[in-house]
């Protein structure tokens, strides 16, 4: 039994608003935390194979040029080694972008990065293959390499459509009452998730089944299959626990290639993984930017003008370009608007997706932005952005199909107890702190991606959930699981869900938050084409029947689920995006609001108090809601205060390509967050109703900190990230308080 | 070279490259993949496991350095169904997402309560004389080795501060 549903127009009533099962929504506990907490959960790198071999990526030792010769001799005859590969032609240049369908750029003879992998050494142990990746001896052509962003930033060119226009901005701008026009920056940032990227694979024949660390195995199997010659069909990949991904494993990177390739050439399985130094060299980054943003007020602090500009970087051939004015473009009003991206071609590691592109840092230029244009007209953060809150999207007029922002910001601000902030910076001084508020806006845009999944009820009354979705820290399997077990009846413990692995039906993937809700519409409409089966058998209407405790109850007559069902009874359904998603602007909202202390002396900033507000639809989880976006904040104040990847202009190499010079938040740079969620429901979005959250709590998180920062000790700084160099200089004497 | 050490309170005779890591011994060679590695450079945590009842590293320490030693993985702390009070705490408080720096985290923990109970002061201790108590502070300051990219800081607070006794 299949079922297509293609999302045309908004879903009036959700079956789960009606089944009572009380089950979802509810902050329970992950269903796969047990294996997690006991080390039972099995990641890409550790599943052994029997003959299993290792091989250690050897990555570029210049940033642009040309190998001239790699001497395999100079390694073989090492004990353990196996073989070198140096498949010039199959090798990928760089891993593929989110969602791309083929390979990405192949063929490894010239450098276009510092650290671009151009050879695996396979041996019969880890030890001997890193020790010989580490004597491989290679000799290099130099070429002039395109290092220094700053430099080449006349160079620019246009990303195709990306430039909007409407009305005139300067103008605009001319004739304000209130202006703001300046410049934004951010750094390069690595995702970092905690498990670096790992490919183990072997061949069953032709077949090549590879467990890949990857946060979408569908299209992941596109980009693998094209790669490396092959039917789709005779690529399969597994996944069942990623170690956190965050943009970083949405495409296949260079290691999954180089151990297909080794695995086929050596008729053995080949396990390789990245070294923490590699994934920060040659997968994929967050591009710095350059942001121009203006804001242009009438008296009454109504926005009349805004424009967002943005030139970011990439590697030749690619045309990502981070795009930074994705939430500006329908959050406030104004009637004339420009946006643009430009994009400089740097010979250095591509920049591609990491949690919430465009939005994380755009958000850092307009929040800030408006911060400065509240102080300039003299109106309340809140009450600025409450008053420019557009009635439809500002440039499409097309309607919202939610959102709750001005209750996030009213409910934020209460909440946090913003009304006893002092406007005036530096008015509090506790011991050598200065201490400051800030706020900002979250909003985050909300898709619908084609997703499928199968669900099966046993003759034993247990339900089987399979689809190729990963769960990579979201809470999928948690979510799947509820959303079957409130439509089917069930306990949690009574559904089985099994997710990565491109045998099962292919599905959204994790990435642009719209895992939750693709898939998870998916596995409801699979639910619901069961629960009509069920009510066929029963011989009534679909109405009328009530699941619950594994029991089918139809008028008069119930029966326990496993004695109506002698067969497993199976339904596949595939949700599809629709006209809704033309019709409707939709998006998460919220309102960050943060308290920071700066020393007085030092110019050390400590983030005290963080509070978010957010509304995204129905909340499927609670609990695993609260950790993504306790996880966005997090970001947001690593984005705001210590993570800078920074690129040699020189020699083009990455200077802190590690976990001790690249600086994440650690635990004690994060206080107690708060977090909550208001009411909502999206009829647009899907038939859950829901929209995505994993993106949402980072949008916005780091300007508030900045806005607080400036709050505190009076010092503006749209440099990111606001490391203590850059504001002692400029901190007011404590003397005068 | 030749090495006899306990894991988990078993014995094992391992024939070993001398450049093995504890870390890679347990997850290549005795298949407890529970230890995760994050950097393999003494950055992350991940690796944490307990060294007689001490918190370590595990790839910042060779095998071989381990003759005669006892040996704690997350594996040993419980299992499913038989979860260790701060493996439950963590379920329970949602300290964790991807699940990948968790066993470090949780293997860290065990170590740094006990630290706690044996006074040890911190970077964040009022003295060094007094018996440290168990708040937020202490918690994050000592759990600060071990990083989450996930960034489950908050709910790790939670779930060691309910283990150890409650708020403070
Ligand atoms: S793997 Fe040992 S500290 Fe990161
Ligand atoms: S749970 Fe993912 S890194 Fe901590």
């Amino acid at each position: 039994m299949d079922v297509n549903f293609k999302m045309d127009k908004p879903v009036e009533r959700s079956l789960l608003d009606t089944t009572n099962q009380n089950i979802i929504s509810r902050p329970l506990d992950r269903i796969e935390g047990p294996l997690k907490v006991s080390g039972r959960a099995k990641y890409s790198a550790e599943f052994k194979l029997p003959n299993m071999a290792h091989g250690v990526l050897v990555g570029a030792a210049i940033g642009k040029g040309r190998v001239k010769e790699i001497d395999v001799k100079s390694v073989e005859a090492l004990p353990g080694v196996l073989m070198v590969v140096t498949d010039t032609e199959k090798f990928l240049r760089n891993p593929a972008q989110g969602m791309d369908t083929e390979a990405p750029k192949q063929g490894v003879t010239s450098i276009d990065y510092f650290g671009q992998p151009i050879a695996l050494v396979v041996a019969e142990t880890f030890e001997a293959a890193r020790n010989a990746a580490n004597a491989l001896s290679v000799t290099y052509e130099d070429a002039e390499g395109r290092f220094d962003f700053d430099a080449r930033i006349d160079t620019a060119k246009p990303k195709k459509d990306s430039e909007k226009n409407q009305g005139d901005v300067d103008d605009a701008m001319r004739s304000a009452h209130a202006n703001v026009d300046a410049k934004w920056t951010t750094p390069s940032q690595s995702s970092a998730a905690m498990e670096p990227h790992a490919s183990l694979a072997h061949w069953e024949g032709q077949k090549l089944v590879l467990y890949g660390s990857y946060q979408m195995l569908s299209s992941n199997r596109l980009q693998l299959a094209d790669a490396m010659g092959l039917d789709p069909e005779d690529v399969r990949i597994l996944a069942h626990y990623v170690g956190g991904g965050f943009g970083a494993k949405l495409g296949i990177g260079p290691e999954s290639v180089a151990a297909a390739v080794a695995a086929k050439d050596l008729g053995r399985p080949v396990r390789v993984v990245m070294t923490r130094q590699q994934v920060f060299e040659a997968t994929v980054r967050r591009s710095n930017t350059v942001q121009h943003l203006q804001l242009a007020a009438d008296a009454e602090g109504r926005l009349t003008g805004v424009s967002h500009e943005t030139i970011t970087g990439n590697l030749e051939g690619e045309d990502f370009s981070e795009p930074a004015s994705a939430a500006t473009q329908f959050l406030y009003s104004g009637a004339n608007r420009r946006f643009g991206n430009e994009i400089v071609l740097m010979d250095q590691v591509l920049a591609g997706s990491m949690r919430a592109p465009g939005e994380a840092v755009g958000m850092l230029a307009l929040e800030g932005a408006m911060d400065e244009l509240a102080e300039l007209l003299d109106v309340d953060p809140v009450e600025l952005r409450k008053r420019n809150i557009p009635e439809r999207h500002p440039t499409s007029d097309l309607p919202f199909s939610s959102r709750s922002l001005a209750e996030c910001l009213e409910i934020g601000a209460r909440d946090f107890g913003w009304s006893k902030r002092k406007s005036a910076p530096a008015s509090t001084l506790e011991g050598e702190w200065w201490i400051g508020h800030g706020m900002a806006t979250a909003a985050r845009s909300n898709m619908l991606i084609k997703s499928s999944a199968r669900v099966t009820l046993q003759p034993d009354g247990r339900a089987l959930v399979e689809t190729d979705m990963t769960d990579i820290g979201t809470g999928t399997y948690t979510i799947l699981a509820q959303i079957a077990a409130e439509l089917l009846g069930l306990p949690i413990d009574a559904v089985d869900i099994h997710l990565g692995d491109t045998n099962f039906p292919p599905a959204s993937g994790s990435g642009g938050s719209f895992g939750a809700a693709s898939a998870g519409t998916s596995v409801y409409l699979a639910c619901e084409k069961l629960r009509q089966t069920i009510a066929e058998k029963l011989g009534g209407e679909v109405e009328d029947l009530v699941l619950s405790d594994g029991m089918a109850r139809m008028g008069n007559t119930s029966e326990p689920l496993s004695e109506l069902i002698a067969e497993p009874l199976e339904a596949t359904a595939t949700v599809e995006p629709g006209e809704t998603g033309k019709a409707f602007v939709q998006a998460g909202f919220g309102a960050h609001f943060a308290e920071v202390a700066v020393h007085a002396h030092t110019g050390e900033v400590r983030v005290r108090r963080m509070e978010g507000t957010f509304a995204a639809g129905r909340i499927l989880n609670e609990k695993t809601a609260i950790s993504q976006c306790f996880g966005g904040m997090v970001f947001g104040i690593g984005t705001a205060l210590t993570e800078d990847m920074m690129h040699d202009h020189r020699y083009g190499h990455i200077v802190n390509r590690d976990l001790a010079e690249y600086h994440l938040p650690v635990n004690a740079d994060v206080p107690q967050l708060k977090v909550k969620f208001l009411e909502e429901r999206d009829h647009a979005a899907n038939p859950l109703l829901a929209k995505g959250i994993g993106e949402l709590g980072i949008s916005g998180a780091g300007a508030a900190i900045a806005n607080a920062i400036y709050n505190a000790c009076g010092v503006r700084v749209r440099d990111y990230p606001i490391t203590l160099d850059k504001l002692i200089d400029h901190l007011p004497d404590p003397k005068g308080l | 070279m030749h090495l006899t050490l306990t894991v988990n309170g078993t014995e094992h005779a391992l024939d070993l490259d001398p450049r093995t890591s504890l870390l890679d011994m347990l997850r290549d060679h005795l298949d407890l993949t529970g230890s995760k590695k994050g950097c393999d450079h003494g950055q992350c945590g991940a690796c944490t496991v307990l060294l007689n009842g001490r918190r370590i590293n595990s790839c910042l320490s060779l095998a071989v350095m381990h003759e005669g030693d006892e040996i704690t993985t997350i594996e040993g702390l419980g299992e499913e169904g038989k979860l260790s009070p701060l493996q439950a705490a963590f379920v329970a408080h949602d300290g964790y997402q991807c699940g990948y720096c968790t066993p470090g985290q949780i293997c860290s923990a065990t170590a740094m309560l006990g630290e706690v109970e044996a006074g040890w002061p911190s970077h964040v201790s009022d003295n060094l004389e007094d018996q440290p108590q168990l708040t937020d502070a202490e918690i994050s300051e000592r759990m600060s080795g071990n990083l989450c990219r996930c960034s489950a800081y908050p709910n790790i607070v939670d779930a060691i501060s309910e283990v150890g006794g409650g708020r403070k």
